[in-house]
């Protein structure tokens, strides 16, 4: 029979055994703080030094150029350092949105969405209300507005993920798209002959204190402690991290992780309606579709590159900002396109992502079988 | 015997570490044999065989096919030596049909067509008796259909050695009588069986061997017709060990927690628990004997609120109000409401009872976070808790900021128990806490339960190993089958007893007159 | 009736952009892989095609071969970034919404930067166009626009659809996607399975990028609305419920969907505030949200996502 004969052969072949293949792939227990460092900073160094090779490929530019380029761009006067720090906040702001519900390990990537409708709510009631109530009251609707749509925007997922288990991640993205399309019908209805352009308006700017820019970032500092607090120091945050880590620990003391999802998701969204707010009545006053630019999306790398704590996204979110602004100022230098700051993330984003690996997990290689058996 | 040896292993050893799985096994198999593998819990069965099937390599010995010495690396090579198992836990895709399971891997040569696969297959499935539709989706099958589907998947890629790992564990003992009519068939049509089993009256009806192993040694191989239950069970449970356990006489027992005609079916619509009754009283502990996945985890999950039975009910008896309360459909948070202080020490400590990524403090805060008004969380006491756990227990941690997933096995056992005692329960159900744990750690655990014993609380303690048992408890609840077979006095009982109630599937066994009611109903 | 059959045959082209995706991300979906990198290796598809065209316009090469070449580069382009993605999230075992993420961020970015310098010197690549509409490429009338890779898309998808369903290597495509710890249980290859499927699939997404480019719009800007298409592309594969035969009828309607709002008045007869054209617009969107609901609370296992959807898959921790 057929089988006899594939079973000699494999008899044959099995005379040099192979055992194990030659290295494998097994997981760390944990890593020294400063060793998981330092492989992020050699990731990162990388990927700087393969954009400053891109750069000298198209603008013959000297990676030393590069750098200094990339740094006064980002932090070289004090006008910059101001942009800098008001860009900072604004991506900040979004990515202390999503954290809780990534805490919760719920893939909300529609802050893009949620932002931009709490943006526009701002501007209706500001285009609808303005000059007829006082200034004052007026910013107190617009903020009541926008973290309620918010809210509303981000809890309507949550709830059909709650009740049925709908994929999170594709509601949250189609949301995006129904906020863009409601933001051009608002254009179309208010600006009949300005070919969808909104003006400036002229209410519901939120006061200048000191500086431009300075009244948002200390909002957002704020917000960043508030977070912070609800999220490590609270009941609800700590139930947020269980539902995260395990829903069965989650049940087996008795949280009502549907309740959970819901709550968590309103105060992801309101945040992002209030982060739209802050857009609109302190930097753009206006709205057309690319008021939040792709930060819905950058926020998620930010918060994941934190590991959604709200302190290290400081940093990250800093970081980020840094090499946005830093390269957009070495294409505009070096007159290469004014895509280069995408391309310069990616490739930074790509190598850190890449370099996780090294951090979560070890590379075995072949060696007795005795010992791998001894896992905990 | 002049039957052709289909099988051979020779002196086949497997270690874990330092643990030894399998020491010096020698088993032969005839062709046209059904050999039973009989075994306690962890004695080294599904080791020995998963070696067969290609799922570890030996440490060492040899293991030969129709008498040639073979190497079995994969599941593919022990497919190609004409070896297949059926595995307890089914590795099959649920939108697949029947057919599309069957071919799944199968690389003939053949054009694929799943027209010629459904034919094959049901002549194969009448070649043997078994009745399945081959475009049936797995989905909507039974959990008997589905257990029809691997063993068609081990016969379509032309296995002549077929491994049944507790076939009958999920299955009616209709379905079991038809399972083993086919392997009969199996059997003059010239194949050889081994069959992993805990059921003696299984053993006795189907087999021609049965080879007995206990802690890792294949102890004897006998012919059936020439043994009985009685030698089987004193083979598998072996000579009585003293372990020294402290088992102090109880005092003041009343009755606490009252389990009445408990019944309850799982997501595939079996029942998996069947008429429990039987009573925990305080200053006592009551230990739970059976084979794994009788019903022991949907039992305690019950009691503590996590899944919900069909009828019955849950009496307890509060000690301070001398009220009554029904538990059953009663979320955990309920349960806590109504005053009634239960603690639980799940089976699985890192994905239920512990969260792995989170520090000891946080761990604590589990069973606290709750208390108080305020919305913020008091880390203090459950730090100061933490830090008494880790020097009471001697759970040795760098800090009480070490994720829990980090320390080893006995440690997180110490920190749960530690845990879930500190909330002075006035019930306390243990599931296997001893599991995976080294001697002293076990016997930490022993002391700790012991202790809670000796305070008036009504211990519940489910284990396998019958040793410990025997001495810790006061009195045993044996289930089978998700049924209760037997309620014993610990203290005036043997490891046979409970053995053949383990593994016997119809009567009633009583020792403790005053249970007899609530046990006796079928 | 003339102006409701210009804009049914103006809706089967584009939608076969969305077919394309469609096509591409389904193949990736069905490996257990939600790549979420669709729109940027759309637009880096785009790119490719696009440069093959600029590269090879003058080179004296036979039109009909420009068309192959740049074609194939399109298709290289996407199953590189899918061998990227593929690097991160199956061998280096990154988070899936993550990494396709910053693909999109790349792939945009690196689209823009290329167009941009293309359109420097003007691209003659609608020299190439007949070769694109053929059969109907000399016509002027609405058919003008159903070219040769508007069957390519269409084949595409059947035969995707019969690989999947009818063959044994569908059926291993499949098992990965369900379960790879059975399938890997068979001896099927878990990983070379992720990996083929996912270039292949990135590929054929690709190519509704340079599609859309160059024969649909035949413009240098239209890049730009390649990222909201790939989205709709990935809405288009939960709409479809999974299946590349279906998609070619969803993306159909799609296609409608996203014209019908500039359509209308001249459909209808009517005049229409220009003001409802965004509404419009988000139509495939609450479909698409519709559908999602519908299936969760249906719960039929046939219309359900892969089960494996978005889990990585390490062996060890079977």
């Amino acid at each position: 029979m057929m089988l006899t004969e594939r079973r000699q052969k494999t008899v044959k072949k099995n005379d040099k055994t192979i055992r194990e293949p030659l290295f494998r792939v097994v997981k760390r227990d944990g890593m020294p703080w400063y060793k998981s460092m330092l492989i992020r900073l050699i990731a990162v160094l990388a990927a700087l030094l393969l954009c400053s090779l891109l750069s000298i490929f198209m603008a013959k530019a000297s990676p030393l150029e590069f750098i200094k380029t990339l740094v006064d761009g980002a932090i070289g006067s004090t006008h910059k350092l101001w942009k800098f720090a008001k860009d900072t906040a604004v991506l900040l702001c979004i990515s202390l949105a999503i954290t809780p519900a990534f805490r919760m390990r719920f893939w909300n990537i529609g802050a893009e969405g949620q932002t931009l409708i709490g943006a526009l709510a701002s501007v209706a009631i500001a285009f609808y209300l303005g000059g007829k109530v006082s200034d004052g009251l007026l910013l107190v609707i617009m903020l009541f507005a926008s973290v309620l749509v918010g809210a509303l925007w981000g809890g309507l997922p949550a709830f059909f993920k709650a009740k049925w288990n709908t994929n999170e991640t594709l509601f949250t993205l189609m949301m995006n798209y129904v906020a863009t399309g409601l933001v051009s019908y608002c254009l179309v209805c208010w600006t009949p002959t300005n070919g969808s352009v909104l003006p400036r308006l002229e209410f519901g700017h939120i006061p200048v204190v000191i500086h431009e820019y300075f009244l948002i970032i200390f909002i957002v500092l704020i917000i960043t402690a508030l977070i912070h607090v609800y999220l490590h120091y609270t009941k609800q945050g700590y139930e947020i991290s269980v539902v995260g880590e395990s829903e069965n620990t989650a049940r087996y003391i008795g949280i009502n992780v549907s309740k959970v999802i819901i709550r968590t998701m309103l105060i992801s969204g309101a945040i992002c309606g209030l982060a739209g707010f802050l857009i609109v009545g302190a930097l753009d006053h206006s709205i057309n579709t690319e008021t939040v630019g792709g930060m819905g999306f950058t926020a998620i790398m930010v918060s994941w590159l934190a590991k959604f704590n709200p302190v290290i996204m400081l940093g990250t979110s800093a970081f980020i900002t840094f090499l946005q602004l830093g390269s957009s100022q070495i294409s505009s230098t070096f007159n290469i396109d004014s895509s280069f700051p995408n391309m310069v993330v990616g490739i930074v984003l790509f190598f850190i992502i890449g370099c996780e690996f090294f951090i979560g997990y070890r590379i075995k290689l072949r060696e007795s079988d005795k010992k791998g058996g001894n896992k905990q | 015997m002049n039957r052709p040896m289909a099988l051979e292993l020779k002196n086949v050893s497997k270690y874990f570490g330092n643990l030894a799985a399998n020491k010096n096994v020698n088993l032969s198999v005839y062709r046209g044999e059904i050999l039973a593998i009989l075994g306690e819990n962890g004695c080294g069965k599904t080791t020995l065989m998963n070696m067969i099937a290609g799922i570890y390599f030996p440490d060492s010995g040899t293991i030969s096919v129709d008498g040639k010495e073979v190497v079995i690396r994969s599941p593919k090579d022990a497919f190609n030596h004409g070896i297949g198992m059926i595995h307890q836990h089914f590795k099959l895709v649920d939108i697949f049909t029947a057919a599309e399971n069957i071919v799944l891997g199968v690389n003939d040569g053949k054009r694929y067509n799943i027209k010629k696969v459904n034919s094959r297959v049901a002549e194969i499935a009448d070649k043997y008796g078994f009745h399945i539709d081959p475009k049936k989706k797995i989905y909507e099958m039974s959990v008997s259909e589905k257990q029809t589907v691997e063993i068609l998947k081990v016969l379509y890629r032309g296995a002549d050695i077929l491994i049944l790992d507790e076939p009958s564990a999920v299955l009616t003992p209709q379905e079991t009588d038809r399972l083993f009519d086919v392997l009969r068939r199996m059997r003059e049509d010239g194949k050889s069986i081994l069959i992993i089993t805990h059921k003696l009256n299984e053993v006795m009806s189907i087999s021609d061997r049965v080879a007995v192993l206990r802690k890792g040694e294949n102890i004897n191989t006998v012919e059936t017709s020439k043994t009985t239950p009685a030698e089987l069970t004193e083979m598998m449970v072996g000579k009585k060990v003293s372990l020294n356990i402290e088992r102090p006489e109880p005092v003041n027992v009343c009755d606490r927690l009252e389990v009445k005609n408990l019944n309850m079916v799982d997501a595939d619509g079996i029942k998996v628990l069947d008429n429990i009754s039987f009573t925990a009283r305080s200053g006592e502990i009551l230990g739970i004997a059976g084979i794994a996945g009788s019903g022991q985890k949907e039992l305690l999950e019950s009691i503590a609120g996590l899944c919900h039975p069909i009828t019955g009910q849950i009496i307890y008896h509060n000690p301070k109000t001398e009220k009554t309360e029904d538990l059953r459909d009663k979320d955990p948070v309920a349960i806590r409401e109504l005053g009634v202080r239960l603690s639980f020490v799940p089976e699985d400590r890192i994905g239920m009872g512990l969260v792995g990524n989170m520090d000891i403090v946080d761990n604590m805060l589990l069973r606290s976070y709750r208390k108080g008004f305020s919305m913020f969380v008091d880390r203090k006491k459950p730090g100061d808790l933490a830090d008494k756990i880790v020097k009471e227990l001697q759970v040795s941690t760098p800090n009480t900021h070490t994720p829990v997933r980090r320390l080893s096995g006995g440690n997180v056992q110490k920190v749960l128990v530690g845990r879930e005692i500190a909330s002075a329960p006035t019930v306390l159900m243990a599931a296997y806490p001893v599991r995976g744990l080294d001697i002293n750690s076990s016997y930490t655990i022993y002391d700790l339960l012991t202790e809670q014993k000796k305070n008036g609380v009504a211990v519940v303690f489910v284990g396998e190993d019958l040793d410990v048992l025997v001495e810790l408890c006061d009195r045993i609840v044996v289930i089978c089958a998700g049924k209760v077979t037997g309620i014993l006095d610990a203290r005036n009982t043997t490891k046979e007893e409970i053995g053949l109630l383990m593994t016997k599937t119809e009567g009633i066994y009583d020792v403790d007159g005053k249970e007899a009611e609530n046990g006796e109903k079928e | 009736m003339n102006a409701f059959w210009d804009f049914i045959i103006t809706s089967i082209p584009l939608g076969m952009t969305f077919l394309y995706g469609c096509t591409g991300e389904i193949l990736t979906e069905k490996a257990g892989h939600l790549n979420l990198g669709i729109p940027g290796i759309m637009c880096v598809g785009g790119v490719c095609g696009c440069s093959a065209l600029r590269l090879l316009y003058r080179s004296g090469l036979p039109p009909i071969l420009i068309v192959l070449i740049a074609i194939i580069a399109a298709f290289a382009g996407g199953a590189l970034m899918g061998a990227l993605y593929c690097l991160l999230t199956v061998t280096l075992k990154a988070n899936q919404n993550v990494t396709g993420l910053a693909m999109t961020t790349f792939g945009v970015g690196i689209t823009k930067f290329v167009m941009n310098k293309l359109a420097i010197v003007p691209i003659r690549y609608l020299y190439a166009l007949p070769y694109f509409r053929f059969p109907f490429a000399e016509r002027t009338d609405a058919l003008k626009y159903c070219g040769i890779m508007v069957y390519l898309a269409v084949i595409i998808a059947l035969s995707t659809s019969y690989v999947l369903s009818k063959t044994q290597t569908g059926l291993h495509l499949r098992s990965v996607g369900e379960n790879p710890a059975t399938a890997d249980a068979v001896g099927i290859n878990v990983t070379k399975y992720k990996y083929v499927a996912t270039l292949i699939g990135s590929g054929i997404a690709a190519l509704g990028g340079l599609f859309y480019i160059m024969d649909y719009s035949g413009s240098v800007d239209a890049y730009k609305k390649i990222e909201a298409l790939g989205w709709l592309s990935v809405a288009l594969v939960i709409f479809t419920l999974w299946r590349p035969h279906l998609s070619i009828i969803g993306s159909f309607v799609f296609g409608t969907l996203y014209i019908v709002g500039s359509r209308i008045p001249t459909l209808l007869n009517i005049t229409m505030d220009m003001s409802a054209t965004p509404l419009f617009e988000m139509l495939p969107y609450v479909v698409t949200i519709i559908v999602l609901i519908v299936t969760s609370v249906s719960k039929k296992r046939e219309n359900q996502p892969p089960a494996a959807l978005g889990l990585p898959y390490f062996r060890e921790e079977r």
